[in-house]
């Protein structure tokens, strides 16, 4: 993976990798989700949901922060329209990673009503950490299937279980989202001067404001880093 | 239960909604390249910040030090270039051992 944007060269000196790294390297994304989706399932059951809210939610939502979100804002009292309002609020940012991914996701009405449902966030930053056009299709429709198989799967299992997994903190699976953005973004941050200025500014926004609005709003605030886009090719 | 009926179906065709913008435009709306630059580039800022806070906050407030701890970890395997795996790994392996043995770190 962390070679792939130095365009199709590989440390192994084939000219195109075999599309395996992608698997192997997304499956580690599976299992991590899988297990995120067993502990959304079980909490949900947890605070009293019955088991078709998580699994159904999960088929047709399918966005692990809003989900966690709407059923926190639901569990904790909150009505079903702040619930639904959160989620939406958390997922705005997925109209732009879907403008991001458009050209990959391909031409066919089935590829684009398919394709959409499968943006997310880990699968959009496979399919942008890759410099080759084939090797980005591939990566956007192996992670997206594989993550929505996964993650069904998990939160049935976890709705089913309850909470025999007990707190999935205790693994440091909360850490393994953000690294799994750390590998697939560095690369890029690191070789454009431009987009690590914005992405930079962007983070600090979004950390400033992150005590004093609601859930979603940080995210959003940190796009106004693309101010120091600029016009032009712009220096490295 | 009709009103968590109506939150799921309302939270899911807003998303799908949110997710088919980029697949609908695509090849019928010809967007000037400055948009798509920006939508590469942005794509990028919205993943950095939700690193960042993803790393950093809980509920708006600090998620203590194990996470981040972690995190950092993964940033030094990253920048050394290590493989995919191993950044993912360190990441909650130190992040696991951190709230398991000092007190405090959460």
């Amino acid at each position: 993976m962390r070679s792939l944007q130095r365009t199709g060269h590989q440390t192994d000196g084939t000219p195109r990798a075999p599309l395996r790294d992608l698997v192997r390297d997304s499956s580690l994304v599976w299992l991590a989700s899988g297990i995120v989706g067993v502990s959304f399932g079980a909490i949900s059951v947890a605070g009293g949901l019955p088991v078709w809210v998580p699994v159904v939610m999960s088929l047709l939502v399918y966005a692990g922060s809003a989900q966690f979100s709407a059923v926190g804002v639901l569990l904790a009292g909150g009505g079903p329209l702040a619930a639904a309002a959160t989620g939406l609020l958390l997922n705005t940012r997925t109209a732009a990673f879907s403008l991001a991914v458009a050209d990959v996701v391909g031409r066919g009405w089935a590829a684009r009503l398919l394709g959409a449902h499968l943006v997310t966030d880990e699968t959009v930053a496979f399919t942008l950490a890759q410099t080759d056009p084939v090797r980005r299709r591939a990566a956007f429709w192996i992670s997206g299937l594989g993550l929505f198989a996964v993650w069904n799967v998990g939160v049935l299992a976890g709705a089913l279980a309850g909470g025999a997994l007990g707190d999935t903190a205790r693994y440091g699976l909360d850490a393994a989202f953000p690294a799994v953005l750390v590998a697939l973004v560095l690369p890029a941050l690191r070789t454009d001067g431009r987009v690590r200025r914005c992405a930079l500014l962007g983070a600090a926004l979004a950390l400033a404001v992150a005590p004093a609005v609601p859930a979603g709003v940080p995210v959003l605030l940190a796009l106004a880093g693309l101010a120091l886009y600029g016009r032009k090719e712009a220096s490295e | 239960m009709n009103g968590t009926v109506s939150l799921i179906l309302a939270l899911a065709v807003g998303t799908y909604a949110f997710r088919l913008v980029g697949p609908a435009l695509h090849g019928r709306v010809r967007l000037p390249q400055r948009v798509h630059e920006l939508a590469a580039a942005g794509a990028v800022v919205l993943l950095v910040a939700l690193l960042a806070t993803g790393a950093l906050t809980e509920n708006g407030g600090f998620a203590g030090w194990a996470r981040p701890g972690g995190v950092l970890v993964a940033v030094a395997l990253a920048w050394r270039r290590a493989p995919f795996v191993v950044v993912v790994l360190g990441a909650a392996v130190t992040t696991a051992v951190l709230r398991a043995t000092v007190p405090g770190a959460a």
